[in-house]
């Protein structure tokens, strides 16, 4: 249906709606990387000894390690001599401040990107700490958190207060060295969030951070850690967004999550850096390590991620199964709209007895985008009993997107049970059809269709968010079919 | 209501519609008869508004509205309908949701309001009762893995939820056990108004014991070579469409 083609071309030429820039004085290094960057970084936030250590460590492994090409994405190479490591609003430089002393530029930001930070203003249940380029601006509702023992502030601010914590479970899931671009995040790495749920803990609220990539030519690389003590339960919710610019902008971050006995942990993430234009050029390059470790038995963790940006993303949420027990569940929409890349998936490694793991992705390509499954189902020597369900479904918008499956299966276990199920469709001519026929406009067809494709991953969202995630969804494919 | 004037329609070059002459009035219940290949569901497609056809002659006027001039959409809010012959799947879209935002498009276009929840959901339940089907059908994903005969029955609910002026209907019977065969028609029965236009295709005569039609013709090779009243069909019935071709050789 060469005319629906036209259509879906159409459709797809919507407008970024959070392109918009902020207007303040900031605080930026000049760009490049050495130590010297990283121990002025260090100096920035006041850091003990032991930290600034971490990251020499870090970034001298990290002058060894080449850069990695095993991901199905071309870009051209990045000088990573060019970036700006560190960059803050100028009002923040005394650090986080209560939010009445907060930049109201900063404040009108997060407004017009549906985050009041303002707590009388936002939804009763939702704490968010907001980061801004390199640091974080505000973490609201952290004293009533507190009262409930839940620590839950920005990743700078734990170092100060909680070393402890710190030093005791930093990098202890995605060590310094684990790859090219966590190695880089350590040694550079500037602000991010901390939460801490004490045992028996059900956290009262659900926690979220928004991350705002704002200055021009700057990395953002902030760290996010979660430790879920025993028999503790949080929901997380992430989301992020940056302004259009025809340049890439390097976004690497890792996200550590610990997961203690009979405790569970609920990440969710709603993706929208700016993906670059219809003709690819700009957006962010989206470069993360994300994992959790289910550290003792009956622990359970699961991501449930919405791509719908980013020029390039490359990131695996992964489970390290290694309490008896324990559960990983990974729930992916990606979309790749116009010259939009993604690799993504997930690793379920598991090494407990009776560990289970359920990984659905469904990957949606438009335009020429192309989008690719890469995951990996490990079952160990000691892993008896372990089961893996796999499902990966792909849906093509067009005839110049494509679409891409490469899951890894090891097992050492005879005992351990795979099952893996794959399919690839179309938006079919037949289902475009038959919708409008009943008076669905052709819009309202796809974004139905679509949805209805991507049901059972939306349903693992919280409501806010599953709300917010069709939405965008619906932006993102405005346009798509006739 | 309707009226289509020396319609030609051509695929890839080949012609399947050969000059198509019918009018149909208000109230009016037509049925459309032929053997397979004849052009029967080119012409229910054409009507509305599918894409991939070359229309090469002739017009179509819908209340005097050009409908060949309209999207396919514009052609469901003026009030056309098309029951398929195989209905698509929608899958993790319930068809509760598909129902409402159909309905929802088309009140748009009429200028009402959204119906709300409480008065779609008792207005859908009254007509699933009429149609013998289990409230749990709202809930499944639209027509995924439903029978032959609980698609057609779906079909039937879209219609009687929708209520259309010009119902078209495309094989509604094929794949129907008697029983079920009965259910949709007595569906459709209950959806007759003298505002309320139907046109039946279909292959066999038994569908037209059931919805009694004003009005039979036979297509053959694109073209309406025999009309008449209900009485036609079952002489087709008898005689198989052989007896058509025949007559118009000799």
């Amino acid at each position: 249906m060469a005319a629906s083609n036209e259509n879906l071309k159409n459709m797809i030429g919507q407008e970024y709606k959070d392109g918009f820039v902020t207007d303040i004085e900031s605080d930026s290094f000049p760009p490049g990387l050495s130590e010297d960057v990283i121990r002025a970084i260090s100096a920035k936030k006041d850091e003990p000894e032991f930290l600034l250590e971490w990251r020499l460590e870090a970034y001298r492994h990290w002058l060894t390690m080449k850069h990695p090409e095993w991901a199905f994405v071309e870009f051209p190479k990045i000088d990573f001599q060019e970036i700006s490591y560190y960059s803050a609003p100028k009002s923040m430089e005394d650090g986080p401040k209560s939010l009445d002393e907060v930049d109201p530029e900063l404040i009108s930001t997060y407004n017009k990107l549906g985050i009041p930070l303002e707590e009388q203003m936002r939804l009763a249940g939702v704490a968010v700490d907001a980061v801004f380029d390199s640091v974080s601006v505000a973490t609201t509702f952290k004293d009533k958190l507190y009262e409930a023992g839940v620590i839950f502030c920005s990743f700078s601010e734990a170092v100060k207060e909680h070393p402890e914590l710190i030093k005791q479970y930093l990098g202890t899931v995605v060590s310094q060295y684990d790859n090219f671009y966590a190695a880089l995040n350590a040694a550079v790495f500037s602000d991010g969030s901390f939460v801490y749920i004490p045992k028996g803990v059900r956290c009262p609220m659900e926690l979220s951070t928004y991350f705002r990539i704002n200055a021009a030519n700057t990395g953002q690389f902030e760290r996010t850690l979660i430790i879920a003590d025993e028999g503790s339960h949080v929901s997380y919710l992430e989301g992020c967004t940056a302004p259009m610019r025809d340049e890439n902008q390097l976004h690497a971050a890792v996200v550590e999550l610990v997961i203690l006995k009979d405790a569970e942990i609920k990440y969710s993430t709603v993706q929208n850096w700016y993906p670059g234009d219809e003709n690819g050029v700009g957006g962010i390059y989206n470069f993360v390590t994300k994992r959790a470790e289910c550290r003792e038995e009956n622990a359970k963790v699961s991501w449930t991620q919405v791509e719908t940006g980013s020029a390039i993303t490359w990131k695996y949420p992964s489970v390290v199964l290694k309490g008896d027990n324990s559960i990983g569940e990974f729930y992916s929409v990606a979309l790749t709209n116009n010259y939009q890349q993604a690799d993504t998936g997930t690793k379920m490694i598991h090494y407990g007895k009776n560990t289970s793991s359920t990984i659905i992705s469904k990957g949606i390509s438009a335009g020429h985008g192309q989008n690719t499954y890469r995951g990996l189902v490990k079952m160990g020597r000691n892993a008896e009993n372990a089961r893996n369900y796999t499902q990966c479904d792909s849906l093509l918008m067009g005839d110049q997107c494509g679409a891409h499956t490469f899951p890894y299966i090891e097992t050492k276990n005879p005992s351990a049970t795979l099952e893996h199920e794959a399919s690839t469709s179309k938006i079919s001519e037949d289902q475009l059809f038959y919708c409008m026929q009943r008076g669905i406009s052709a819009e309202d067809a796809v974004s139905m269709i679509v949805n209805g494709f991507c049901k059972e991953v939306f349903k693992e969202l919280p409501m806010e968010f599953a709300v917010e995630a069709q939405a965008l969804l619906g932006i993102s494919l405005e346009g798509s079919v006739g | 209501m309707l009226k289509i004037e020396n319609l030609h329609v051509s695929v890839e070059g080949k012609e399947i519609l050969n000059g198509i002459n019918l009018e149909i009035g208000a109230g009016e219940v037509h049925a459309i008869m032929g053997p397979n290949g004849s052009g029967k569901s080119t012409l229910s497609y054409i009507l509305a508004g599918r894409e991939g056809y070359d229309i090469t002659e002739g017009r179509v006027l819908f209340n005097g509205k050009d409908l060949l001039d309209m999207s396919v959409e514009e052609r469901a809010w003026a009030g056309v309908f098309l029951a398929f012959q195989y209905p698509v799947e929608v899958p993790g879209v319930s068809n509760i949701y598909f129902l409402k935002a159909a309905l929802n498009g088309i009140r748009k276009h009429e200028g009402l309001s959204e119906l709300d929840a409480m008065d779609f959901i008792t207005r859908v339940k009254g007509k699933m009762k009429d149609l013998d089907m289990d409230e749990k059908f709202l809930y499944r994903a639209v027509n995924e893995g439903f029978s032959g005969g609980e698609k057609k029955r779906n079909e039937i609910l879209q219609m009687s939820v929708l209520e259309p002026s010009l119902c078209l209907l495309d094989e509604t019977d094929s794949g129907l056990d008697i029983d079920a065969l009965q259910i949709v028609a007595e569906g459709v029965n209950r959806l007759r108004d003298p505002n309320r236009s139907f046109v039946l295709i279909t292959h066999y005569q038994r569908l037209l014991d059931y919805i009694k039609p004003d009005y039979v013709h036979v297509l053959a090779h694109g073209k309406v070579v025999k009309s008449g009243g209900p009485e036609l069909a079952l002489e087709l019935e008898k005689h198989g469409y052989a007896w058509v071709e025949e007559k118009l050789a000799s």
